[in-house]
């Protein structure tokens, strides 16, 4: 089971609520899912009025809501907007997004770090997005986030995980979950992020715009837990090259 | 703060591999604590020459086609403890010295004429005779003429390595001698390194003071060598994911049969040291490994390119010996006598570049500057 600032989840695929036809359609595929994080902007939700379009159809016992600051363009608006989600009941989880260039919607690192430094200290559980940067990974754990989500391409691309060696680097350095975020366009995609061992990976605009956005849920389901599956067993790795099967170097030295 | 798994448990880990997850380990581009556990085991001995082919690859790859040269320069043979194996126990009735700042620098200006550019300062545990004061006054004494300065000396507490860190020392040795805690409790008779959890945690002080390069290592011939193998694996990966700024080394002294008084508890064999050296850097490619002049020239030289990256060479262990010959008194015979022109001539003849500089002290004065800006 995934654990994340002690709280556990049994489904390793998280979504979101964006983009989706109506929030029925949304609702039904979030429970085909069988997701229990969904993230929703915070810009775009009133996380405590009840009457709320989204928040009336989805079950707060069921789904676990992740803030997040999409819109934010630099660390201060971010900040800002997680503590006002704060202080109307938001609960101190939040999805940091700093996304400065409207065009691409690329995280902000430097920002990005400096609003992670500042949320932590003032008490927020804080999982940052990010670019699939190893050493921005670690410099945001050393800054307390409690997860890093590495994007696998540009957010709406739908080219999978473009940033698989450095997501790779990232993976095998981190002391917090990783959560592969942006990209996944297809069900393959999310059993590769699986595969390489990222301990979750979050999936919102490839189910929401899917032709049957409800079997497109169950689809990526399937997939996130086949590529856990198989990086549990062990995979057999690829050869990087071929080795010589008889080996030409030399220890006739040794005695 | 790093806890050393029990050293049977790794025993059995290691006993359990075979043929089988020996070519796994040999398959995957990134090894886990088990495939490391593979390649330690008896299993991968058939294995030697793929896991050579494997390891020079990656050390190439990782490193270049470089061996980096230092000499150790051993300030004082005093020690507070007694250690079963070591020349300088506090038991062992010898000629005992430690080396004023100008005989200390006589010495290093030796190894400087030589062309060396990395030393490392050696002594034994005294702090009354060695203590951080000398060790500081003495780095800042040698800093400029030296492009990094090591240490291989008594552990420390964080703010005493931060200080020597500000004083020009960028890398800390310290070996755990054997992780196996029953037979450290043997050989370690009396002194304070009798205190086997003070002693495992200080690579962690020395890379929390912010060193460049922190350097672990067991003693061969002490325990079990494969076991020894995996713990040192098990140390490496809590470094790498706690102190990701720091640099890791990892040494592998062997007690030689034939020399000196004490013989080794578990021997270990050329083969079982070579196979040590590969599955290590198999499991991590960026590891420093040093293979010191205890080996004789002809292992060092058949080693050159396959793994190992760092070579002393013409190394004396007696306080003062590089100026004076006659000086008696050594930590442990030499294997492999040749100067570093000799030892130069064999790294180039295997198609390798000896670096004697690949430091500037000037790194680390930035620093400096910074810190003391924030
Ligand atoms: S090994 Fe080190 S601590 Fe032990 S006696 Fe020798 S110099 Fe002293």
């Amino acid at each position: 089971m995934l654990t994340i600032a002690g709280k556990t989840f049994r489904s390793r695929l998280f979504t979101g609520t964006g983009k989706f036809s109506s929030p029925r359609v949304m609702k039904e595929a979030l429970l085909a899912s069988g997701s229990e994080m969904v993230t929703v902007a915070l810009r775009r939700v009133d996380l405590h009025d009840p009457a709320d379009d989204i928040m009336a159809v989805l079950d707060r016992d069921r789904f676990f809501f992740l803030p997040n600051t999409a819109g934010a363009r630099n660390a201060a608006e971010a900040v800002r907007l997680a503590k006002l989600a704060r202080a109307s009941g938001g609960g101190n989880w939040v999805k940091l997004e700093v996304t400065p260039d409207p065009r691409t919607l690329l995280p902000d690192p430097v920002e990005t770090l400096a609003a992670t430094e500042e949320l932590v200290k003032a008490g927020f559980v804080v999982l940052p997005y990010m670019n699939a940067d190893p050493i921005l990974a670690l410099r945001l754990q050393d800054a307390g986030a409690a997860a890093v989500m590495p994007l696998g391409s540009p957010i709406g691309t739908n080219q999978g995980v473009l940033t698989r060696f450095q997501v790779a680097i990232i993976i095998e350095q981190a002391r917090v979950p990783v959560v592969v975020d942006a990209g996944i366009g297809a069900p393959s995609h999310a059993a590769e992020a699986m595969e390489m061992g990222a301990d979750a990976v979050l999936v919102n605009t490839a189910i929401a715009v899917a032709g049957d956005p409800v079997r497109m849920a169950q689809a990526f389901a399937k997939a996130v837990e086949a590529g856990r599956e198989a990086y549990e067993a062990g995979l057999g790795a690829r050869r990087t090259e071929a080795e010589a099967s008889s080996p030409q170097t030399g220890l006739d030295f040794l005695r | 703060m790093f806890i050393a798994p029990e050293f049977q448990q790794l025993r059995d880990r290691i006993a359990a591999g075979g043929p089988d997850a020996v070519e796994r380990a040999l398959a995957r581009g990134r090894l886990d604590l088990d495939d490391l556990a593979a390649l330690l085991s008896p299993a991968a001995g058939p294995f030697l020459a793929e896991m050579a082919q494997r390891s020079a690859r990656l050390t190439r790859q990782r490193f270049g086609n470089v061996i980096q040269l230092y000499a150790p320069l051993y300030l004082s043979s005093f020690c507070i403890n007694r250690c079963a194996y070591c020349g300088f126990s506090a038991g062992n009735a010898m000629p005992r010295r430690v080396l004023s700042f100008e005989e200390a620098e006589a010495e290093a200006m030796i190894l400087h004429r030589r062309g060396f550019s990395h030393i490392l300062l050696v002594s034994g545990e005294a702090p009354a005779k060695a203590g951080v004061e000398y060790l500081e006054a003495l780095a800042l004494r040698l800093r400029d003429k030296f492009a990094a300065i090591s240490i291989e000396v008594q552990p420390l507490e964080t703010a005493e390595y931060a200080r020597l860190f500000a004083a020009g020392i960028t890398a800390v040795a310290i070996y755990q001698e054997t992780y196996d805690q029953t037979v450290y409790d043997q050989v370690h008779r009396a002194g304070k390194k009798r205190d086997f959890v003070y002693r495992l945690a200080t690579p962690e002080r020395a890379a929390r003071a912010g060193m460049r390069e922190v350097g672990i290592g067991a003693l061969l011939g002490l325990s079990d060598w494969r076991a020894e193998g995996l713990a040192m694996g098990h140390h490496l990966a809590y470094l790498r994911k706690a102190f990701w700024r720091t640099g890791l080394t990892v040494s592998f002294p062997r007690i030689r049969p034939a020399k000196g008084e004490f013989a080794p508890l578990m021997p270990v064999s050329e083969r079982d040291l070579t196979q040590l050296i590969f599955a290590l850097r198999i499991f991590d490619p960026d590891l420093g490994l040093y293979l010191s002049t205890r080996e004789e020239a002809r292992y060092r030289d058949g080693m050159l390119g396959l793994g190992p990256t760092r070579y002393s060479a013409g190394s004396c262990t007696v306080p003062g010996g590089y100026g004076d010959s006659a000086a008696s008194g050594a930590q442990f015979e030499i294997g492999d006598q040749r100067t570093i022109d000799e030892v130069s001539r064999a790294i180039r003849a295997k198609g390798l570049d000896p670096v004697r500089k690949d430091w500037d002290a000037i790194f680390q004065q930035h620093e400096q500057g910074r810190r003391q800006a924030a």
